[in-house]
């Protein structure tokens, strides 16, 4: 199996429609065990879901926000794991005001900067001393090379989330620790749906993509994180891997 | 196994009280979840995932915004149970 024996830390799943609940659920179908974080008024709503997993794995709290949560990160996995392979990074969060660019403040940039792309560092470094032996980051982005309609501020922070993936790429390659990205097309989970006119990406997606695209399968990206977490991408770092019917590559 | 409309409301009263703390008695058919009961789109989610749970249904995320009043939740779980 792909990730036999693999000890994942799983962030991000939310319903079963997140994209993390997928790699969860493939992990796990793939011979991983798998530990999952949630925070705050979403923590009993992760824990229900962890039930429709193959296997209900613990959740622990974690907010990449909070420095105490990040600190004592590696302490409270310990319980559940002796060590760790991979970690899946699949958060992001602006509010309201982020998503018009001409008026976003600065106070709603800097928090979606913070919980969107400085954390992709955070998370990392938190979970580095339970990755002694090497391992694998994989965050998931939406493309930052184009300006998108609505994005607006979000897709400033996911610029920046590339970037710092890059630079963690950088930083931890010589501890044997991998830092990549899959770029999914849109898909409809809670996350995407809380984006205000979020269907605008939807209706042109599936005609741009040369392979198509159906935004109510997260499989495929879900599919790019677990290989990525998995041994068969051993000389790839800083990489974006584009899980999005091929729409990056195309022209108009 | 199905259940009546007055046990799935008893049900659903439950999860409310558990994710709200409002009084199972205040929990009735003819409320809005929203204006009448006060409860936010994350406390939805966390009501609509809990009674999937209890009730052997899946409520679809398009199909929660429809789901206005506590008696709206009823029916379709009454309607939707396996």
């Amino acid at each position: 199996m792909l990730l036999e024996g693999k000890k994942l830390l799983i962030t991000g799943v939310l319903m079963d429609s997140s994209i993390a609940f997928h790699v969860a659920k493939i992990a796990q179908e793939q011979g991983a065990e798998v530990v999952l974080t949630s925070f705050g008024r979403t923590f009993k709503i992760t824990q229900t879901i962890a039930k429709r997993l193959p296997t209900t794995p613990p959740v622990i709290e974690l907010d990449v926000t909070n420095q105490d949560d990040l600190d004592s990160l590696s302490e409270r996995l310990g319980e559940h794991v002796d060590h760790l392979d991979g970690v899946l990074h699949s958060i992001g969060f602006a509010p309201q005001g982020a998503f018009n660019f001409l008026e976003g403040t600065f106070e709603d940039v800097s928090t979606a900067m913070h919980a969107s792309a400085y954390s992709l560092k955070s998370l990392g470094v938190a979970a580095l001393p339970l990755m002694k032996d090497g391992g694998s980051i994989v965050g998931l982005t939406f493309d930052a090379k184009f300006a998108w309609p609505v994005y607006d501020w979000m897709g400033v922070a996911k610029a920046a989330f590339e970037s710092t993936n890059r630079y963690l790429a950088r930083d931890l390659g010589p501890k044997g620790v991998r830092c990549n990205l899959v770029a999914a097309g849109p898909i409809r989970t809670t996350a995407a749906k809380s984006i205000p006119g979020f269907q605008t990406f939807e209706d042109t997606w599936n005609e741009r993509a040369p392979l198509g695209w159906d935004v109510n399968n997260a499989v495929p990206a879900a599919q790019a994180c677990a290989v990525l977490l998995s041994d068969w991408f051993p000389a790839t770092t800083g990489e974006i891997v584009h899980v999005d019917g091929g729409v990056h590559a195309m022209g108009q | 196994m199905a259940q009546s409309e007055q046990e799935i409301l008893e049900g659903l009263a439950e999860i409310v009280n558990e994710e709200t703390g409002l009084d199972t008695e205040s929990v009735q058919s003819e409320k809005s979840f929203t204006d009448d009961l006060d409860i936010d789109s994350l406390s939805m989610m966390t009501i609509v995932v809990n009674a999937e749970e209890k009730f052997g249904v899946r409520i679809p995320d398009d199909e929660v915004k429809n789901l206005k009043t506590v008696g709206d939740a009823v029916s379709f779980i009454a309607k939707n149970q396996g």
